[in-house]
């Protein structure tokens, strides 16, 4: 028996609409795209002090990217969240 | 029917809300303003690929700082000239600590030696003494450095050149190590 395409077979429960969820998930883009930003930064300050023989900051760098990066998957995960 | 209300957009063949529609098909949606939903999500999980990329760029520096630690060995002793070799307000071209590296010795009028790495800080390009004038010149971009101490006093340059250490014994100039610049 051919199964019917129409017939939902997983389901999405969210307690926002999708206009409300539209707006969310551009404002999570937005904060994401400020830390990406901030990473670039980051980077290319580390690697500037690096080249310049300066060893100190190129750990704390690292830690800050590493934060960046896990305040950017909780965001997004929040993100997936939302359509489940 | 109105593009603008995202309740009552274009309905599914099922006649099912969108809510109770399958993944496929919110995943794929009709409508544009659905369809926007949808990109800036997966643009949202770009940026966090691109996130991602900067941190493994980040641990990549930190493994060349501490691999490049562990390697350096202890650097060589090598004779560059002899005492009356180079005159007062005269330079040396020599190579250390291997053949790609040029750098300058500089018999300074104070009757001091000096030398210093020749790539300029800025874009690696060979600096010229100018004794007379108390500076390493970078024809490139103009950059300038102190002939004394290797601090960059005007142009691109922000770092200054890094400095080789110097041992005077028996009459001959060696080579002992190497200071990195530092701004």
């Amino acid at each position: 028996m051919r199964p019917s395409l129409a017939r939902p077979s997983r389901v999405r429960r969210s307690p926002f609409s999708r206009s409300q969820r539209s707006t969310i998930v551009t404002g999570i883009m937005l904060i994401v795209w400020l830390l990406v930003i901030l990473q670039l930064w980051l980077f290319m300050a580390t690697m500037e002090a690096y080249l310049g023989g300066n060893d100190n900051v190129i750990v704390p760098g690292l830690i800050a990217s590493v934060v960046c990066l896990l305040l950017n998957f909780g965001l997004f995960h929040y993100l997936r969240n939302l359509d489940r | 029917m109105s593009t603008e209300n995202f309740e009552n957009a274009s309905a599914a063949p099922n006649g099912q809300p969108a809510e109770e529609q399958p993944v496929w098909r919110q995943e794929y949606p009709i409508d544009w303003s659905e369809s926007e939903y949808v990109t800036r999500r997966e643009f949202t999980r770009l940026l966090l690929v691109t996130s991602f990329a900067f941190v493994v760029g980040q641990a990549w520096i930190v493994l060349s700082s501490v691999g490049k630690k562990a390697t350096a060995a202890q650097p060589p002793r090598v004779e560059i000239a002899k005492i009356d070799q180079v005159p007062v307000g005269g330079s040396l071209l020599f190579y250390y600590p291997n053949e790609n590296s040029p750098c300058l010795l500089v018999h300074l009028p104070s009757d001091q030696y000096v030398a210093f790495s020749q790539k300029c800080t800025h874009l690696s390009c060979p600096v010229l003494p100018e004794v007379d004038q108390g500076r390493f010149h970078c024809p490139c971009h103009e950059g300038e450095f102190d002939i004394q101490t290797g601090v960059p006093l005007s142009g691109p340059p922000r770092r200054r050149l890094p400095q080789v250490k110097l041992e005077i014994a028996n009459g001959h100039i060696y080579a002992v190590g190497i200071e990195e610049g530092v701004a």
